[in-house]
């Protein structure tokens, strides 16, 4: 009795405390609010500023004006339509081909017998292990001998070896959590393999579809190292790439462009993290949990 | 229910296992065209990567490729310049995992609070995590210009030794400085997953623990850190895979730069193949670098079972 006395009168006293307990938290939020927010709003507000607001000695975050012309020049001068346009065509085809070829092989995986699915969960681990700078050298041999070097569609398929185990894994999670007595219960019914595959399974799995091919697709949409192994001349550059050739180059002297293009660049990205906000990482390790 | 209806049921239950067996036994049949792109766009790419580290492989169409079994990696245990670079890759690796397991947990301690701010800052810590690596680098380059970046005005302004600092040129400053973005890269990823864990909590766990007395320390020890266990040990070994093969960020940042302080595995692997065009050579560096990888995740898994273990 005496020690549920003194419990309940302990928890009052907590409650009072709290307020102080707080300070050192707060201050660790404005560090992380600083840490993780000021670089991106300094790049959006560089954007926006003037050259000659650039060259001043004292910067303030609140640009100016809007000076769009730092857009207008990184679009029509230096071809980042044309980038971008290639980076488009290329996640898409990533994603939606790396969504075809999963679909199957995760159902398979998720399902079959163990042996089936044990050595491909295993092929999965290991190939995570490869180094891409030594999977890119195989790869680029193959490219070359299909004629694809420094054009779209090898890059397509290069991204398509790249992302196709860890789509996998993803989506063999979230076959995973779709009950199988559903799919018995459709057997029971009559239902052949294939209606069961096309009415109870799929319709189940969009939303892991969905957050699978986003996530190729950014991941594609983000890619640099492949890029710039086989990607040569410029018409065929991706985002990335024209964005570090601008770096390298003339892009300390073109501040104002050139965070206007990093922005641009960055808009799918937000978007795409908008749309799937944290169910990407539940899905990410929806594999690993669930083994 | 009578027991005529308790029969029918069982027998119904037992007639669907066995159809849904059935089905299963032929789904194989079904599911092999499923590996067949797995097999060629993964396997096979990745066999021959293997295979090429025992070659003499070189760059160029129409060159004759023989078969030279160790000697790469013979002539790459002589290689000093490789493995200080090895050296740099294991410590990049190692560092920037943890130090972003230390902010990303952190975050995630925060983020699991009742706190002004907090969707704020639930967007804030996805912001890292969707932008290209190039960009990052991109714009962490433009934060840092020793003359005119922002972080040279706040530290004159602040009155910190050393302001002026070129940190991504200076000996000294620059790798520390390209862990710290490496970090702020990394974390996301970790605050998500942790976060998602720390509130699969039940909150009548806590509140009990409370009533018995415990205080915010026990609970953390007690709760906390049982429950985010699993996530941690499966987030640090994909950051050591993911980190120490990583080439974007530093190429964009400092190209390995000063004086092949941030000259990290990947970069010199990437300038073999493509510089100097040693197909063969390269990927037994590659090789070198997915054993190394193994090694590391077998101490770690190891150790963190042992812990699991003794508790």
């Amino acid at each position: 009795m005496s020690t549920t006395a003194q419990n309940s009168s302990s928890i009052p006293v907590e409650k009072k405390k709290r307020k102080y307990y707080l300070i050192p938290t707060y201050i660790a939020v404005i560090f992380y609010i600083i840490f993780l927010g000021f670089p991106f709003i300094w790049m959006l507000s560089t954007s926006f500023k003037t050259p000659y607001e650039l060259l001043q000695l004292h910067h303030s975050i609140i640009p100016d004006g809007l000076y769009w012309q730092n857009y207008a020049d990184i679009i029509h001068k230096r071809g980042l339509i044309n980038s971008a346009k290639n980076s488009l065509v290329i996640a898409l085809m990533t994603a939606g081909l790396t969504t075809i070829f999963t679909v199957p092989a995760a159902y398979a995986i998720a399902r079959l017998r163990k042996i089936f699915s044990g050595l491909a969960t295993g092929w999965i681990l290991i190939s995570q292990v490869f180094p891409v700078s030594l999977v890119v050298i195989p790869l680029f041999m193959s490219v070359r001998r299909l004629g694809l070097l420094d054009t779209i569609w090898g890059l397509v398929l290069v991204y398509l070896v790249a992302s196709l185990p860890f789509a996998l894994w993803m989506l063999k999670g979230y076959v995973s959590s779709i009950p199988v007595d559903l799919e018995e219960a459709g057997a029971m019914d009559g239902a052949t393999s294939l209606q069961i595959l096309k009415n109870i399974v799929f319709p189940l799995l969009i939303p892991g579809i969905v957050a699978t091919a986003l996530f190729t697709f950014l991941n594609s949409w983000n890619e640099f190292f492949f890029a710039l192994v086989l990607i040569q001349s410029p018409e065929n550059e991706t985002l990335p790439l024209t964005l570090a050739r601008f770096m390298g180059s003339e892009g300390q002297v073109l501040l104002g462009p050139l965070a206007a293009g990093a922005f641009l660049a960055t808009i799918p990205s937000l978007l795409i993290f908008g749309i799937m906000q944290r169910k990407l990482a539940s899905g990410l390790l929806a594999g690993a949990v669930k083994g | 229910m009578s027991k005529v209806a308790v029969k029918e049921v069982k027998l119904k239950k037992a007639k669907a296992s066995g159809k849904a067996k059935m089905y299963n036994r032929g789904a194989w049949v079904y599911a092999l065209p499923a590996f067949i792109p797995l097999l060629l766009l993964s396997v096979v790419p990745l066999s021959q990567a293997v295979w090429t580290a025992f070659t003499d492989s070189v760059a160029g169409f129409h060159v004759k490729v023989s078969f030279i079994g160790l000697d790469n990696f013979r002539r790459l245990l002589g290689d000093t310049l490789f493995w200080q670079s090895f050296k740099i890759g294991i410590t990049w690796a190692l560092s920037v995992t943890f130090l972003s397991l230390f902010l990303g947990f952190g975050l995630a301690l925060l983020l699991n609070q009742k706190l002004r701010f907090l969707g704020l800052m639930r967007v804030l810590s996805l912001v890292p995590w969707a932008m290209p690596p190039v960009i990052v680098a991109i714009m962490w380059n433009l934060l840092l210009r020793p003359q005119s970046g922002p972080i040279t005005e706040l530290f004159t302004f602040l009155h910190i030794p050393g302001a002026k600092t070129d940190w991504l040129g200076d000996f000294n400053t620059a790798f520390p400085t390209v862990v710290l973005i490496g970090a702020w890269v990394g974390m996301p990823v970790i605050t998500v997953s942790i976060l998602a864990a720390l509130q699969g909590i039940p909150t009548e766990m806590i509140e009990a623990a409370v009533i018995d007395g415990a205080n915010a320390l026990q609970r953390f020890r007690f709760i906390t850190v049982p429950a985010v266990r699993a996530i941690t040990s499966a987030l640090v070994a994909l950051n050591i895979i993911w980190n120490f093969s990583s080439f974007g960020l530093v190429y964009v940042l400092t190209a390995g730069g000063p004086g092949g302080k941030t000259f990290v595995p990947a970069l010199f692997a990437y300038n073999e193949a493509f510089k100097y065009g040693n197909f063969g050579y390269a990927a037994s560096m590659g090789v070198v670098m997915a054993l190394a990888i193994i090694g590391m995740l077998t101490i770690y898994l190891k150790a963190s079972k042992r812990e699991d273990s003794q508790r």
